[in-house]
């Protein structure tokens, strides 16, 4: 072999489609995380957008400024939006701990991870317990899946049992779509905020456990990281089209 | 295997979070926190209680718009997608031309059944 010419096909390629270094710069757990992100978004906008066809096809809608209208412990009636908006801010303010968590982790701080994880965690479950206040108040006046307040009545009745929820003409299947659509999507919602809350309680007890110090990378807190601002994401639609629209 | 992981890590550590530090990261939740404070003084302010505007197309597109603003910012800072290669990006996002389709399919969808599909009976509101 010469020592002093390099043929053309014996030189390093160093292109980007060469291979020899990763393309995207990104853990294999990272990008599956993403991908499954991607698909659960697909889900969660088939619910949303199901919701949005249900309106467009009802002549009416039920008003939600009338169906939630109560801080639960303060005050019954009257006052829309309050709660959902501390549900809100609570969901925001868990994401905001969950990426100080990442960032910490970023700079292999344990006991930083430890703190803003257990801040995220109590936010997730704050979450949750507000999510079932809303869910008992709604239940309270009759809606669930599958039924309303006029659910078995008969004739005026249903408008009488339905007026208080609505601001335009009444309808009994209206009111019944918004339940389930409501209680489905929420739900769903709700599901994906307590499997966040699980993975974020197993991550803590292995950062507790010096897994991750031993690893020598914390980028278990960033694949969690990416699910939990998800689920926040997904808390912003939610909150637009069911509460202010 | 490991070997790759700490690979990515430490390049990783090197030159991606430039854009978000500490002061940077509540720089977005104030950013959040302002939207969704907007959207209060809209839905509680100018809606419900001084009755400025009404409910319906006009408030709600700007309802929409601030959400997908929202939207952005928790993607692109807090799941940290403005810092990865564009190619991630372009990967991540492009499937959502079709999510784009199915509203702009399922509302015309659900305009027409409002014409064909009406059982039960409408009760006035008085």
């Amino acid at each position: 072999m010469s020592t002093t010419t390099v043929s053309q096909l014996d030189k390093v390629k160093d292109g980007p489609w060469s291979g020899g270094k990763s393309p995207w710069n990104l853990e294999y757990g990272k990008i599956m995380m993403w991908f499954f992100l991607v698909s659960d978004a697909f889900t969660f906008s088939a619910f949303l957008i199901y919701y949005g066809a249900q309106k467009f096809a009802q002549p009416t809608w039920i008003d939600a400024d009338k169906v939630f209208q109560s801080i639960p412990g303060i005050a019954e009636s009257g006052q829309p939006l309050v709660f959902v908006g501390l549900m809100t801010f609570i969901l925001i303010m868990s994401s905001v701990t969950m990426v100080l968590a990442v960032d910490a982790g970023h700079r292999n701080r344990k006991d930083e991870v430890v703190k803003w994880m257990l801040w995220t965690i109590l936010g997730g479950l704050a979450f949750v317990g507000c999510q079932a206040i809303e869910w008992t108040h709604l239940h309270h006046q009759g809606f669930w899946f599958g039924r309303n307040p006029a659910t078995g009545l008969e004739g005026e009745a249903v408008a009488e049992a339905l007026a208080p929820y609505f601001t335009k003409d009444i309808s009994y299947t209206a009111a019944l779509q918004f339940a389930n659509l409501f209680f489905t999507i929420t739900g769903f919602h709700g599901f994906h905020v307590s499997i966040g809350i699980l993975l974020n309680i197993i991550v803590l007890s292995m950062t507790l456990n010096n897994t991750f110090e031993r690893r020598g990378t914390y980028l278990m807190v960033e694949k969690v990281g990416l699910y939990w601002h998800f689920v926040d994401l997904v808390w912003v639609f939610v909150f637009t089209f069911f509460y202010l629209i | 295997m490991s070997n790759h992981h700490e690979n990515i890590a430490t390049a990783h550590d090197h030159h991606d979070h430039g854009g978000m530090d500490k002061k940077g990261i509540w720089r977005i939740f104030f950013v959040l926190l302002a939207l969704t404070a907007l959207e209060f003084l809209i839905a509680l302010g100018f809606v419900h209680h001084w009755g400025i505007i009404q409910k319906g197309m006009f408030v709600n597109v700007i309802y929409i718009a601030l959400t997908l603003l929202k939207a952005y910012y928790i993607i692109a800072y807090f799941m940290h997608l403005k810092f990865e290669k564009s190619s991630f990006i372009v990967t991540a996002s492009v499937g959502f031309i079709f999510i784009v389709y199915f509203i702009v399919l399922m509302l015309i969808e659900g305009d027409f059944l409002l014409y064909h599909l009406q059982e039960h009976p409408l009760f006035p509101n008085n």
